[in-house]
């Protein structure tokens, strides 16, 4: 998984159906210090995150495992909201 | 599968309810001489390993098998410590 910070959101008016009353969100992927880094990715909103928080993303298939997201067509999810990082070394 | 050294560990309070009591490890994924090759990421882990351990982790789907049936929203899992390894030159 993915860390990154929530930089924005994204409306879509047409749409896959299954992908309706689901919020999109565009993230950033960061390192573990915080640092931007990498494109932009736009992903599936299931926790209720907001812009600015560092949160977890998910990517693959394994994104249709998040919450009620089970036969939509996603390739990244949001699944949490990020803490704190400890980077031990 | 691939190598990797946990450096570090991830806090979420607001996460999927699947993750409930799962760790979640950062780690750096290492080439044959111990040496950082590419970013770290966050994985889930399955068999309680540690922070300066060298462990092999699962990208894909595949992540979520040690908690099955329950569909753990994850890409990455550790499924294994490593004790030691040798490379033939």
């Amino acid at each position: 998984m993915l860390l990154a910070k929530i930089v924005g959101t994204v409306v879509a008016t047409r749409k896959d159906p299954r992908l309706v009353s689901n919020k999109l969100l565009l993230a950033r992927p960061v390192d573990p210090k915080g640092k931007t880094e990498g494109n932009y990715l736009v992903a599936i909103d299931t926790v209720d995150a907001g812009v600015g928080e560092t949160v977890l993303i998910v990517s693959g298939s394994s994104a249709r495992m998040a919450a009620g997201m089970k036969d939509t067509p996603v390739d990244a999810a949001v699944v949490g909201i990020i803490d704190s990082v400890d980077l031990s070394e | 599968m691939q190598m990797a050294r946990v450096i570090g560990a991830v806090v979420a309070t607001i996460k999927d309810p699947n993750f409930d009591s799962i760790k979640l490890l950062l780690v750096q994924p290492i080439g044959a001489d111990g040496e950082d090759v590419g970013r770290p990421l966050v994985a889930v882990d399955s068999v309680g390993a540690g922070v300066g351990e060298q462990v092999f982790f699962v990208r894909g789907k595949e992540a979520s098998f040690p908690w099955h049936p329950i569909e753990v929203p994850a890409d990455a899992g550790i499924v294994g410590i490593i004790d030691h390894y040798t490379v033939s030159k």
